[in-house]
């Protein structure tokens, strides 16, 4: 026998076995008794950046004065992987903030949160204060690991001055009426090509994703045993239908040559705000964009149009989310800060305020001063609708919506030529790329 | 007699113990270094596409699991189209032009410091640098490229914003930056004795005789070298397609939200390491990316194993 064979076996043995040392196991944790005293440091890590982040920095400067014995370790600009990588590697901050509502699944399921139902009833917290939509998407498989810090509801901006020059009185409440304004807001050039656009329909341009444009038709991603319901919600084929018969309006090619020609999302020259797209769904936070690079241009707000008048007023709705590690080093005050950032009605009527986004307690949703800017308000409206949809937190986080975003784009372009089999083959890749999660 | 063996036999064991001791000490920090960032890593990667692990919980065992599912995934496939497209193309481009440009450098007779310092300079600018700074240049619309063309009487392609020119725009910004390549392909261009030449040209060679057969044969080695490491660099090819889909779609932004736009347009730039990063950090399923990941370094190895027999049949060397 060769030598060699055993001493390589030896070494591969001792690194399988230093590699699964080096792998998280779970910890279990108790809560302090009701009215225990909270003292000591906390460590936040939140995505903001710039005046955010200086928001945030103000917020908490608020609860360290109504909380002496509490330290605030504030780390910007960590987005979720350097959380997730922090909390794999048994150094995870006491408080994670985070941006995207994908990771609630994986959080959930994994433990990498604690759960949270212990704090809240310990200290009866009311979940009820806050708005039920934002109450869904902190929760996966019965577990709450995450709490709603602010939120962004999504709505459509239409230019008032392209809307007057077509005779256009207001803005589209219906899906064919959306068509009907598009095709008069749209401008060509003498040889043919697109100069300005009504509706721009493609779901790879800015914020057309098939996740915003859902609840206008009231299209649901999930069933309730958690596959893929793209295929069975026969709201999918009529939201599809839709858009490709106004991509083909437009022709397809004529479309992607006039996108390849605009700015960025987020810059000054985005083709909302230059006047190159006539209407363009977003988010509230475009208002601040709008305000800063665009003060000049006349715009309104209206939630989306939906194929059912029944289901006007809503639109989707995502936010930040926080949540405790399972590694956190002082639990107690890091559910001591998220409750005050979270269901403090002043705290989050002052957070909304200062970030632009809108209010999550049932309280200071209805805050007078927020109220006062009726574009602002019109995405209060639509956050409160319950028509308003969400995506369903999964385990495999975004995995279900990002499939079913390249089915879309290869259907927009015109490569299904089925959309019944394609609807039933995204299905399948949808439900196989789901068990990634789990 | 065997006492006298014995004795004379000790010491030299001792001897090479020690110097074997000896030598060890002097390789221990590069041994050190490849066990730590190398094996250890690699071996790991190895367990790890045997289980199913998100990096949050203890992994669990699935044995080949994570192998079988390539067969069935459909983006795989559509990755690896990409790359092998890339690879096919993207490699030998930049080993011709490289060829090409270090010939030209040699003929100069002026400013031959100052052109090659200007061909060079591209390499050192950042991949994203380069990226954002080619996605601008060739903007359909607004872009000086297509600007240029346009007053020429020349309607532009779509570039980075077309599926069927996507890649050839990689592939050009490949050739700007092609200055790395091109200064080894001087070193060994110039290193080729000049007497060849000048006995070729007696023997009545042209130019193109010449290359044939003294060129190319001389800097086959230094070919073999830009093949291999060639192959496996666009093997893993990743930062200019990420960022080229995310600046081309208009929807650029940071963290994991960029693997959104991964891909852009239609998939055409959606190479293997692009989807082996969406499921290790954008769906947290490392299992199945170290399985990718396992595979990738199965594939670079066996290709470069390829390359270098067919390199050693074709030279007839042994080494």
């Amino acid at each position: 026998m060769n030598k060699r064979i055993p001493h390589a076996l030896f070494a591969l043995g001792t690194a399988v076995l230093l590699t699964t040392a080096c792998t998280p196991a779970p910890k279990e944790t108790k809560i302090a008794d009701p009215g225990a005293s909270v003292s000591g440091t906390v460590e936040l890590w939140h995505f903001f950046t710039e005046r955010e982040a200086n928001a945030i920095d103000q917020v908490v400067k608020d609860f360290e004065a109504s909380h002496p014995n509490i330290k605030v370790t504030v780390k910007s600009g960590q987005d979720d992987s350097k959380v997730t990588q922090a909390i794999g590697a048994g150094n995870g901050p006491d408080i994670g903030l985070s941006y995207s509502t994908d990771i609630v699944g994986k959080f959930c399921s994994s433990g990498a949160w604690v759960d949270l139902t212990p704090y809240i009833t310990r200290d009866k917290v009311d979940l009820n204060q806050l708005n039920a939509t934002t109450r869904s998407y902190t929760e996966y498989g019965g577990k709450r690991c995450a709490m709603p810090f602010l939120a962004d509801a999504y709505g459509m901006y239409y230019n008032k001055d392209m809307f007057a020059k077509a005779g256009i009185a207001g803005p589209p409440k219906t899906l064919d009426e959306l068509t009907e304004d598009a095709k008069k807001l749209t401008v060509k050039n003498p040889d043919g090509s697109l100069k300005t656009v009504g509706f721009l329909p493609l779901y790879d341009f800015y914020e057309n994703a098939a996740a915003h444009l859902a609840p206008a038709t009231g299209a649901k991603w999930l069933t309730d045993d958690g596959k893929s319901a793209v295929g069975t919600d026969p709201n999918w084929k009529t939201l599809l239908t839709w858009q490709k018969n106004l991509v083909d309006w437009y022709g397809y090619d004529n479309l992607n040559k006039f996108r390849s020609s605009l700015g960025d999302e987020f810059s000054a020259d985005n083709a909302f705000q230059k006047g190159q797209v006539a209407i363009n769904i977003d988010a509230e936070y475009r208002l601040a964009f709008l305000k800063d690079q665009s003060p000049n241009l006349k715009y309104g707000v209206a939630p989306i149009p939906t194929v059912d008048p029944a289901r006007y007023g809503g639109g989707y709705v995502t936010g930040n989310i926080m949540g405790i590690s399972k590694n956190a080093k002082n639990p107690e005050a890091a559910w001591e800060l998220i409750k005050y950032l979270t269901t403090n009605d002043a705290a989050v009527t002052k957070l909304a305020g200062l970030i632009k986004n809108v209010p999550t307690t049932q309280k200071s949703i209805a805050d007078p001063t927020l109220n006062a800017d009726a574009d602002f308000k019109t995405f209060i409206d639509i956050f409160n609708n319950p028509n308003s949809m969400t995506t369903p937190p999964s385990a495999s986080g975004p995995a279900y919506q990002e499939t079913f975003g390249k089915f879309l784009t290869d259907y927009q372009a015109g490569k299904v030529k089925d959309l019944n089999s394609g609807l039933a083959d995204a299905d399948k890749q949808i439900n196989s790329v789901m068990t990634l999660g789990g | 007699m065997t006492a006298i063996r014995a004795a004379h036999a000790a010491p030299p064991i001792r001897t090479k113990v020690r110097r074997n001791l000896t030598t060890l000490s002097f390789l221990a920090p590069a041994l050190i270094g490849i066990v730590v960032f190398f094996v250890y890593p690699l071996i790991s990667a190895v367990y790890f596409s045997l289980t199913k692990f998100d990096l949050l919980s203890v992994p669990q065992w699935v044995g080949l699991d994570n192998y079988k599912r390539m067969a069935d995934d459909p983006f795989l496939l559509q990755s690896v189209r990409n790359t092998l497209w890339m690879v096919v193309v993207f490699v030998p481009v930049r080993i011709v032009g490289a060829i090409g440009l270090s010939m030209l450098l040699t003929k100069l007779r002026r400013g031959v410091g100052f052109f090659r310092t200007i061909f060079y300079l591209p390499a050192l600018v950042p991949p994203v640098a380069a990226t954002i700074a080619f996605v601008y240049l060739l903007k359909p619309g607004t872009g000086p490229v297509n600007t240029f063309l346009e007053k020429i009487g020349i309607d532009g392609p779509l570039w980075f914003n077309s599926p069927a020119w996507a890649k050839p725009s990689l592939v050009l910004l490949g050739l700007w930056a092609i200055g790395d390549l091109m200064v080894i392909f001087l070193a060994a261009v110039l290193g080729v004795p000049e007497s060849l030449y000048e006995a070729a040209s007696l023997d009545g060679a042209n130019a193109w005789h010449q290359f044939r057969s003294i060129t190319l044969p001389s800097i086959r080695p230094v070919i073999l070298f830009a093949a291999v490491t060639g192959v496996i660099y666009t093997l893993q090819y990743f930062d200019q397609a990420a960022v080229a889909g995310s600046i081309a779609s208009g929807q650029a932004t940071t963290g994991a939200g960029i693997s959104q736009s991964f891909g852009y347009p239609e998939g055409s730039t959606f190479t293997y390491p692009l989807w082996l990063y969406t499921v290790g950090f954008r769906y947290n399923a490392l299992g199945y990316a170290n399985a990718l990941a396992v595979a990738l370094f199965l594939v670079a190895f066996i290709v470069t194993l390829i390359l270098l027999r067919r390199a050693k049949a074709f030279s007839g060397e042994e080494s």
